[in-house]
């Protein structure tokens, strides 16, 4: 089958249109359409990757197309180990959601069909968005993904959504010019250089002056920040994980934000290898502090939602340490972080969603002696935890553990710091499982029921992939090896020695 | 013995066209009974502007491009411009046709018996279609003027159409009139500054055509007194025209106090036209003297660019915030001006398409939104319009992100192209100044689409009118050009690049 990643783009479009001619009531038939749709997507990704060879390093499975001649713009897409693995993530992810949050759609500003229809030309986006070989096709994605999410918080959320809603899109909004202006910039040197290309590769062969790549690095990196989030571009975070409903929240934090790691990979190393090192020790500090801002913050929070999303503030910290460590177990386990934190993010708000939508509330203070009531929910919660500390035998322990090694060859210092974020991660994950799930039974939550079979058969996989492959994590990690190096060797950067292992 | 000058007719038949329907539309006033005169003045209108386009389609390649005695250059960009205009003025006829927005007789005084009388005996001021072809052939002779008088003439004779029509509005007369009033006293003003500075060009270079003066400043140098002061004053003719900061004040007022279908009219086509102007008087007449303009010419684009944003941002009436936005379009258009280069020409054309066919549609939109005593202009009772007629809401808002320059739209290719014109000839801070103002614009087009799709529903009086047949089919285009051009602009860019070029 040729044209694989160009259909599996398709595919959930295919499902907006069989959407549209499903009738407006039938609520059950409009989640069924979006399930299958999602289902086939999940399918011809599998194909993808079947596909795919790992031993090779490149992009693999290309296809390019003229779309705007005039500036050299072409479709053109193409996977790497670590961008294949992300659409999986973004493939897996989605019907999970749908089936997680069957009762989402209900409720908002607008009915059934639309939330799906939104879900679904999101999940388009989100695997051309990491298809993209072109800059300006990722950059049009890039941007244009927001308006759905846009909608998504603002129609479906809780609480203050639209003026979250509003702040999440302005900050991705404003990353998004300052990158626009360095797209421009780039295509003009290489206008002036090779006569003028969008894609990725060519692109990272050209020359490009101290000063200038700096300029052009910050304008990338800077909406990659925002994105990902970074301290201190992260503010726009709590609000917006939550107002949005827990399904939106997994895939806004899960893949969206993701986004934000992989273009650092993607564009800011690979486009911009000087500037890169130069900037390096800076963004090691920020995430450092991110590390522990996150890390801190989440230990005070009341509501259930904003702990998650600070949690990731911390780890999207640890993803950033991984990059700009420049070294390839940093690289690697950065890229491995990114699938765990997916993972295991989904498990934290789909689980803290079914316990929101049982009680009725998000604050932290009203549950308690869950355990007791739901015993099912209150494990899965509690495993979904474990992940987001680390715990050895889960998939997260071991990119953490890659990021911290990778760090402490060449910043010993920041990868000591950033070990207390794990501390502290203990403290906020058991803190929390302490209040929620062990002690008295907190009136309110005597009636609640526990997980029924449509719940467990989402829940499961996700527990399931975090176990598999914190035992055994050679499949996702020997691929991403080999993108790694290609990455260290277009940075041309080497791993140094290790004096005191000798 | 005398020879007849050599005028190129078929080169001028666009122009002609146009200026025949408007006299047959006089003719129409004066000897057709009422019953069928709206309908007869809608057909002869449409008819003379599709006539004019496909009679510039025939001559689109014709080698000899100069045209009455050299004063018209049928060149390349000036063809394109002039079919932009066509393609504009098309939609905005179908706009104008809708006739609940004009005035049952002008020359009552608001509030009148009389004008009572007319409302009840449902006069109509048909009077506005041979205006409007008027105005249109003013603006199709503007950009392809080669010489200060051509200019001037034509300058006038798109802007007195419009002066009139302004005050045109069938409700909240008042400010109609006022708006009217404000834009003809400031529009003379700046006519006379635009003769003035023609004047002092003559006195530089001995001639009105913008080769002689390019001439001049080849071979005597830019440094002269007279060459700067009708530099200056020419183009605050002009800047006054495109609505730039700080000739921007007349603005917001008449955007608001215009009939909607003109002010869409006159913010699309009148915007193209003055800018087809200002290209061409920059790129062929000062192209030599940029020293002595780019500063001055790159700050004010930075004001208007930014003054247009933030003040756009407190206003709570729509068609207030659309003027200044339009400021703020106008500043973009500058920057394309500014780069002087093929690319800059290419994104200006572009950029015309791409905002005019929104505005036309946003505007539109809003003749549609009412109550019982005329259209709401008001931000405030928008509030919740995406659950009461999500089409209606969702077409302003795709206008809106297309304004804003989202991905998807016509809007970012626009403003792409603009931005890459400015940057490859070196304007790097110029494009910077772009993006960070299209950040702070965006604050307000998203914070209307917020009132719109999560605001409550305010107002119970607020009715969304069915649209006529002809407002459908104007809407409809917009939102096709604004979503087709987004996806795959090369439909339109191609042809730019290869028209996009004034000859000497």
């Amino acid at each position: 089958m040729k044209n694989i990643l160009t259909v599996l783009q398709l595919l959930p479009l295919f499902g907006v249109l069989a959407l549209a001619f499903t009738p407006r009531e039938n609520a059950k038939l409009i989640k069924q359409t979006a399930i299958a749709a999602s289902l086939l997507t999940l399918v011809e990704s599998l194909i993808a990757v079947w596909k795919f060879d790992t031993s090779q390093s490149g992009f693999q499975l290309t296809e390019s197309y003229n779309w705007i001649l005039a500036f050299h713009i072409k479709y053109a897409v193409g996977v790497d180990a670590i961008s294949l693995t992300l659409i999986v993530l973004t493939t897996v992810l989605v019907p999970i959601v749908f089936l997680a949050g069957w009762h989402e759609s209900e409720g908002g500003k607008w009915g059934t069909k639309t939330f799906y229809v939104l879900m679904l030309i999101l999940e388009t986006m989100m695997i051309g968005v990491f298809a993209a070989t072109d800059v300006f096709l990722f950059y049009v994605i890039f941007e244009a993904m927001l308006i759905p999410v846009y909608f998504l918080i603002g129609g479906y959320g809780r609480g203050e959504r639209a003026a979250a809603a509003l702040k999440f899109l302005l900050y991705s909004l404003f990353g998004g010019l300052l990158m626009l202006a360095a797209v421009i910039g780039i295509y003009i040197i290489s206008v002036n250089q090779t006569g003028g290309t969008f894609d990725v590769t060519e692109l990272s062969k050209l020359n490009i002056d101290q000063p200038t790549q700096n300029w052009l690095f910050l304008g990338f990196f800077i909406a990659f920040a925002i994105k990902a989030p970074l301290w201190p571009f992260h503010t726009w975070l709590p609000g917006a994980a939550k107002s949005a409903t827990a399904g939106t929240s997994t895939l806004l934090l899960g893949i969206l934000d993701k986004v934000g790691t992989y273009g650092m990979i993607r564009f800011c190393l690979a486009l911009f290898p000087g500037a890169t090192k130069t900037f390096a020790p800076w963004i090691i500090a920020l995430a450092v502090v991110s590390i522990l801002y996150g890390a801190i913050l989440a230990i005070g929070q009341k509501d259930i939602n904003s702990l998650i999303a600070f949690t990731s503030i911390s780890h999207f910290g640890f993803i950033t340490l991984g990059i700009f460590a420049l070294t390839s177990q940093g690289i690697s386990g950065a890229t491995f972080y990114m699938i765990n934190h997916g993972i295991s993010t989904a498990a934290l708000f789909l689980t803290a969603g079914w316990i929101v939508k049982r009680r009725g509330s998000s604050q932290i203070e009203d549950l308690g002696g869950l355990q007791r009531v739901v015993p099912v929910l209150a494990w899965c919660f509690f495993i979904a935890g474990l992940s987001a500390l680390a715990l050895p035998g889960l998939s997260s322990f071991v990119s953490e553990f890659l990021v911290l090694i990778g760090a402490f060859a060449k910043y010993p210092v920041a990868a000591v710091l950033a070990t207390t974020g794990i501390v502290l991660a203990a403290l906020y994950v058991l803190l929390v499982v302490q209040r929620t799930l062990h002690g008295e039974v907190k009136s309110g939550n005597e009636g609640m029921l526990d997980l029924n079979l449509r719940e467990k058969i989402a829940i499961a996989p996700v527990i399931a992939i975090l176990v598999v492959f914190g035992f055994f994590p050679k499949p996702i990690l020997h691929p991403l090896n080999v993108a790694t190096v290609s990455v260290m060797n277009q940075i041309g950067v080497t791993d140094p020695d290790i004096k005191a292992g000798k | 013995m005398l020879t007849a000058p050599h005028l190129n007719y078929a080169l001028l038949a666009p122009i002609l066209i146009i200026l025949g329907g408007a006299l047959l539309g006089v003719l129409v006033e004066a000897f057709i009974g009422k019953a069928y005169r709206s309908r007869l003045q809608v057909s002869i209108s449409l008819l003379a502007v599709v006539a004019a386009f496909v009679q510039l389609i025939r001559v689109r390649t014709q080698t000899s491009n100069t045209a009455a005695v050299n004063s018209v250059a049928m060149d390349g960009a000036g063809i394109y411009i002039q079919l932009i205009i066509l393609a504009l003025s098309f939609v905005g006829l179908l706009l104008i046709a809708d006739t609940d927005n004009f005035t049952a007789q002008a020359s009552a005084i608001p509030g009148s018996t009389e004008e009572a009388s007319a409302i009840a005996a449902g006069r109509q001021q048909t009077e506005v279609f041979p205006l409007t072809l008027f105005a249109i052939a003013g603006m199709l002779l503007f950009p392809v003027a080669t010489d200060f008088i051509t200019l001037f003439v034509a300058l006038e004779v798109l802007s007195l159409p419009l002066y009139l029509m302004a005050g045109l509005s069938r409700r909240r007369r008042l400010l109609s009139q006022e708006a009217a009033l404000k834009y003809f006293l400031l529009g003379a003003f700046s006519s006379a500054f635009f003769l003035f500075g023609a004047a002092f060009l003559y006195g530089y270079s001995g001639s009105l055509s913008l080769s002689g003066i390019a001439d001049g400043i080849h071979s005597s140098g830019a440094n002269s007194v007279f060459l700067l002061i009708g530099l200056i004053f020419v183009s605050v003719g002009l800047l006054f025209k495109v609505g730039a900061v700080p000739f921007h004040s007349w603005t917001p007022d008449v955007y608001q106090g215009a009939p909607t279908p003109i002010t869409g009219f006159m913010a699309a086509c009148t915007k193209a036209a003055a800018f087809g102007a200002m290209l061409r008087i920059f790129y062929v007449g000062f192209n030599d003297a940029q020293w002595s303009w780019k500063i001055i010419f790159s700050t004010i684009a930075v004001i208007t660019m930014v003054f247009g944003a933030i003040a756009a941002i407190v206003q709570r009436d729509v068609k207030r915030t659309l003027a200044f936005s339009s400021i703020t379009h106008a500043g973009f258009i500058m920057i394309s001006v500014i780069a002087l280069s093929h690319d800059g020409l290419t994104a200006a054309l572009f950029y015309f398409i791409a905002y005019g066919f929104a505005t036309l549609g946003a505007f539109a939109i809003i003749t549609l939104v009412r109550d019982s005593s005329g259209e709401i202009t008001d931000l405030n009772r928008w509030s919740g319009l995406g659950k009461r007629s999500p089409l209606v809401a969702g077409a302003f808002s795709l206008f809106l992100l297309s304004f804003g320059g989202i991905p998807l739209t016509a809007g970012f290719i626009g403003k792409f192209t603009v931005f890459t014109s400015s940057y490859s000839a070196g304007n790097i801070n110029l494009v910077v100044f772009g993006v960070l103002t299209s950040a702070v614009a965006l604050f307000f087009y998203l914070k209307i689409i917020l009132t719109l799709f999560f605001g409550d529903v305010k107002s119970d009086t607020l009715t969304v009118v069915i649209p006529s047949i002809l407002t459908r089919i104007a809407i409809a285009i917009c939102v096709a050009v604004t979503i087709v051009l987004g996806v795959y602009p090369s439909l339109i860019l191609n042809s730019a690049q290869t028209f996009a070029t004034f000859t000497r």
